[in-house]
């Protein structure tokens, strides 16, 4: 292969004007670098620019300012029909008109395959999602499941350098997508080729992706593996957005070579020993984030460093989990516990209006720029 | 790529066809301010105002109307007034019934199950899949045979003989409105969620006041497209008109179609160009509100 | 009684439809089932239906004739097999003309920006309520020998210096045909762009996404999508032309009849019902026939319902 991306964008912004005449960038200054044969997810609610960044990918919009580059060839206005990207749609956008080994055919038919072969490779791809002799039914006559394979048959069997797949799930009942993202992600892994992903399900995104760019107001906020983006979000959009966490509002009070301490106003205390990311300065006002599961609670005062007295103000029991309230001073925090052993008694749970001890372990919290 | 590209082809031989829907409107409005009696060729706008007409052979020199000679003519004619008169009554009374019984069949056919279902179903496309003069000749044949039976069994005489006229001209409106009544409102009802209706069921609400207060409000925008579809065929309407009217009762298709066979003097371009005017304040109106009506709506 | 409606719903769905199934039933069958009892009558001689059963006027209409020129009993006589003809060949040409200049028009308004479509829609709409009459009308002043389309060509024509004599275009089959395809052109453009405009947009970004370039595109996608627009339109063009008799009264003259001519003329001025009642069940027969076999291989259009 010409590149060593798959699909390169670099500093890419689309423009649109809005119904109200008002000129709006969907896409702004966006720089990606998406590697062969990965996996890689655009994750994001609506209206933060993935979609388009997507589109612009295969070519059914062009950048106002930057270059996609697909297999290191500058794209510039090339049509998506002279592209090596095929996308599955979110509406799936088959062909009524045409029998499903009609839709499959009709990529093949335009590149001029032969009737024999173009036979085979259809074959061949119906086989690949398991929908052997659905051949001559129109696709209506087949239910959402049936019809997202069809739509990813069709794209695939043009044996794409890259497959891009807007929401391809979001139309499927939960089950069904559970099912289809460990079957998507199997077959990337089997076929190689590099998957370019769009969702705004953070769940699916950390479930397939060897990458994620968590995107929000047209600008990538983090990109990192399903690791970094969970455990180390770049800031506090990413670490809200994905999964949970408790936020305090502080300010940096002393900041070491690899450590910080934040006064947090409501606690009426410092939390210590923080690890610091970049470019923070002393006095400056930030945030502490803490992962709801990565909080220890304790009944016993154990003479430890972030050690906070709180009360209980509820307790939700979710099956897995207990999902904790507390007050500590004036700030809510929200605490996970694992309900690791078997217990009826609900005595044996915390209680409203009980007196507990909270451990926020440096380790596990992170000091954050405020947005 | 832009979903709204289009190859210059298609723009050339758009504006083309825009032209071709348009030169004759266009060409027609003109011709209503020809000095010209005759009409057959354009001698030049009438000029001048003055306080009586001044012909010259068979231009008008000036007219007290000015440039609107033939328009102050034709509000002069009698005859025009009085077809007039008869389309607006005959569109308005068979609309008006049209409506109330297409609605009733839709409804009936969409939301009951019932004997006569498919016959009453299939009826409806008779008067789109068979030529309208087939139609007409039927309901004239119909009501020459049937008014010649009754007026000889009941031995009637003079005013009291049945003949054709106003009546049955508005009776065979009602029978070709009828079908696009129902096929509009029909599709309507379609889009129709039933579970409106059980709501106001479980409110409280009966048969009648469910229909009343919910189902009727809610389909009543297909039931006024419906009647002004109606409406619209009806004035239009020039061939079963043509076999169903009689003495009294000439609509203003019949009264234009009636001048073409005589001498046209520009009176009838004039005639053209109000009913283009209303047809397209109508149209116009008619988009406006529906705008607001979508707007309102997204 | 009113208790029985009130529980039975079959009973309120019949009650409900009755007046329209009543109505259609006086007004369309009826007329249709007189129709054909008179058109195995004859003719008295003072223009009344003596019933009976004879198919005289159906093997006149195919060119039986007893008014031979040299005397025989009997020969053929091709006029009402021409007329025939005439309209069924004039109908496919209008309709397929129509198709030609509709469907590039229908696919502007469906391509344009969405806030100018409804400008576009207003415009094919203008043309389309004014008055039938008043749109043959408007043709007959251009076509005229005196007419606007004789007077623009003149004056191009002296302008190159060309010498030009202006020439009678009213009375012809031409001036038929091009009054019918103005009559029924925007009888095809609305369905078409119905059509059109229904087909998702993901629809043609998947097909240039697979390789089809904008014809490509066009021919395997729209056209085939948009076919069933092009069934309506071609339901509610040709039946129409097949049926009209204006057009050619006035734009044809005695030069150009069609089988709406000759009904008409057998009710109004020949005074023969039973000939016109065949005539017009022959011209009935005609159109289910041609629509019957078109929309078996098409399938009905959805669009045929304006609204």
């Amino acid at each position: 292969m010409a590149s060593e991306f798959a699909v390169e964008m670099r500093d890419v912004v689309k423009r649109f004007i809005t119904p109200e005449g008002n000129e709006m960038a969907a896409v702004d200054h966006v720089t990606m670098q998406i590697k062969n044969g990965e996996f890689f997810s655009m994750l994001g609610s609506s209206g933060c620019g993935k979609t388009t960044s997507l589109r612009m990918v295969a070519g059914f919009e062009w950048p106002t300012e930057g270059e996609v580059f697909i297999e290191g060839k500058a794209m510039g206005h090339t049509p998506p029909f002279q592209r090596k990207v095929n996308t599955v749609f979110q509406s799936y956008a088959l062909f009524q008109h045409l029998t499903v080994y009609q839709n499959l055919a009709f990529g093949l038919e335009m590149e001029g395959a032969k009737e024999e072969e173009i036979k085979k490779r259809v074959g061949h791809a119906l086989e690949m999602v398991q929908l052997t002799g659905m051949d001559r039914r129109r696709p209506k006559q087949l239910s959402g499941g049936q019809q997202q394979r069809v739509a990813l048959a069709r794209a695939l069997v043009k044996t794409p350098d890259v497959l891009l797949l807007d929401e391809p799930l979001g139309a499927l009942d939960l089950k069904l997508r559970k099912e289809m993202q460990l079957e998507l992600k199997a077959l990337q892994q089997q076929l190689g080729i590099t998957f370019i992903y769009v969702t705004h399900d953070q769940e699916e995104a950390l479930t397939m992706s060897d990458r994620i760019a968590v995107m929000s107001k047209g600008k990538v906020q983090q990109m990192g593996t399903p690791v970094e983006v969970y455990e180390r979000p770049a800031n506090k959009f990413v670490a809200d957005f994905i999964g949970e966490s408790n936020f305090l509002e502080g300010k940096i009070k002393s900041l070491s070579k690899d450590e910080a301490s934040v006064f947090v106003p409501s606690l009426n205390a410092e939390v210590v020993g923080m690890p610091i990311s970049e470019g923070l300065v002393k006095g400056e006002e930030v945030v502490v984030s803490i992962r709801p599961e990565k909080i220890r609670i304790t009944e016993k005062d154990a003479k430890n460093t972030n050690l906070f007295h709180a009360r209980v103000t509820n307790t939700v029991y979710i099956g897995a989990d207990t999902h904790v309230y507390v007050d500590v001073n004036k700030a809510k925090v929200k605490v996970l516990e694992q309900n690791r052993i078997s217990r009826l008694d609900p005595k044996s749970f915390y209680v409203v209006g009980q007196d507990v001890w909270l451990m926020l372990m440096p380790e596990n919290t992170l000091v954050l720029k405020k947005d | 790529m832009n979903p709204f590209r289009r190859s210059p082809f298609v723009i050339v031989a758009a504006v083309l066809v825009y032209f071709f829907l348009y030169a004759p409107i266009v060409g027609l409005v003109l011709y209503s301010f020809n000095a010209s009696r005759a009409n057959v060729t354009f001698e030049g706008f009438i000029p001048a105002f003055s306080d009586r007409v001044v012909m010259d052979g068979s231009l008008v020199k000036s007219s007290p109307c000015g440039p609107f000679h033939w328009y102050c003519d034709l509000a002069k004619n009698g005859d025009v007034a009085e077809a007039a008169g008869n389309t607006l009554t005959i569109a308005f009374t068979a609309t008006i019934i049209a409506t109330v019984i297409g609605t009733m069949s839709a409804i009936a056919l969409q939301r009951y199950d019932f004997k006569i279902k498919p016959f009453s179903q299939l009826s409806l496309y008779i008067p789109i899949v068979i030529p309208e003069i087939v139609m007409g000749i039927g309901v004239l044949t119909l009501f020459s045979q049937l008014f010649g039976w009754v007026n000889e069994v009941f031995n009637l005489s003079g005013d009291a003989r049945l003949s054709l006229g106003m009546a049955t001209v508005t009776v065979s409106h009602i029978a070709f409105m009828v079908p696009f009544v129902t096929l509009v409102v029909q599709a309507r009802l379609q889009g129709f969620d039933k579970s409106y209706e059980e709501a106001a069921m479980d409110l409280g609400a009966n048969e009648w006041t469910t229909f009343r207060r919910v189902t009727f409000p809610m389909i009543l925008p297909g039931v006024m497209s419906g009647a002004l579809l109606a409406f619209t065929l009806s004035l239009d309407d020039f061939v079963i008109t043509f076999f169903t009217n009689g003495p009294g009762s000439t609509t203003l298709p019949i009264y234009v179609y009636g001048l073409l066979r005589r001498i046209i003097t520009p009176q009838v371009n004039a005639l053209s160009t109000v009913w283009i005017l209303v047809v397209f304040t109508a149209v116009l109106a008619l988009q406006i509100i529906q705008n607001r009506e979508s707007k309102q709506h997204s | 009684m009113l208790k029985r409606i009130r529980e039975s719903k079959a009973a309120q769905g019949t009650l409900l439809a009755l007046p329209t199934t009543f109505w259609l039933f006086f007004l369309l069958i009826i007329p249709l089932f007189l129709t054909l009892v008179i058109s195995f009558g004859k003719r008295s001689p003072d223009g009344d239906v003596i019933y009976g059963f004879s198919l005289d006027n159906y093997t006149r209409l195919f060119g039986y004739s007893t008014d031979c020129p040299d005397g025989q009993a009997s020969c053929f006589n091709p006029l009402y097999v021409q007329i025939l003809w005439r309209s069924l060949t004039l109908a496919f040409n209008t309709t397929a003309l129509v198709i030609g200049m509709a469907y590039p028009l229908a696919y502007f308004i469906a391509r344009a920006h969405p806030k100018k479509r409804n400008l576009f829609l207003f415009l094919v709409l203008i043309p389309l309520w004014t008055n039938f009459v008043i749109r043959v009308y408007a043709w007959m002043m251009l076509l005229r020998k005196e007419g606007a389309i004789n007077i623009i060509i003149g004056a191009l024509a002296n302008m190159l210096h060309i010498p030009f004599t202006p020439f009678e275009m009213l009375y012809t089959p031409g001036a038929v045909l091009v009054g019918m395809v103005y009559e029924f052109l925007p009888f095809m453009i609305l369905p078409i762009y119905t059509s059109l405009e229904k087909i998702d947009i993901s629809l043609y970004e998947a097909a240039a996404d697979l390789g089809a370039n904008a014809v490509k595109t066009f021919l395997r996608v729209t056209l085939p999508l948009s076919m069933p627009g092009v069934v309506a339109g071609t339901i509610l063009v040709f039946i129409p032309v097949m049926g009209t008799f204006i057009v050619s009264d006035i734009l044809g003259g005695r030069q150009v009849i069609l089988v709406g001519n000759l009904i008409q003329r057998q009710f109004l001025d020949a005074r023969d019902p039973t000939f016109g009642s065949a005539a017009s069940l022959i011209l009935m027969i005609m159109t289910l026939v041609v629509t019957y076999f078109y929309t078996r291989k098409f399938g009905f259009g959805e669009e045929i319902v304006p609204a």
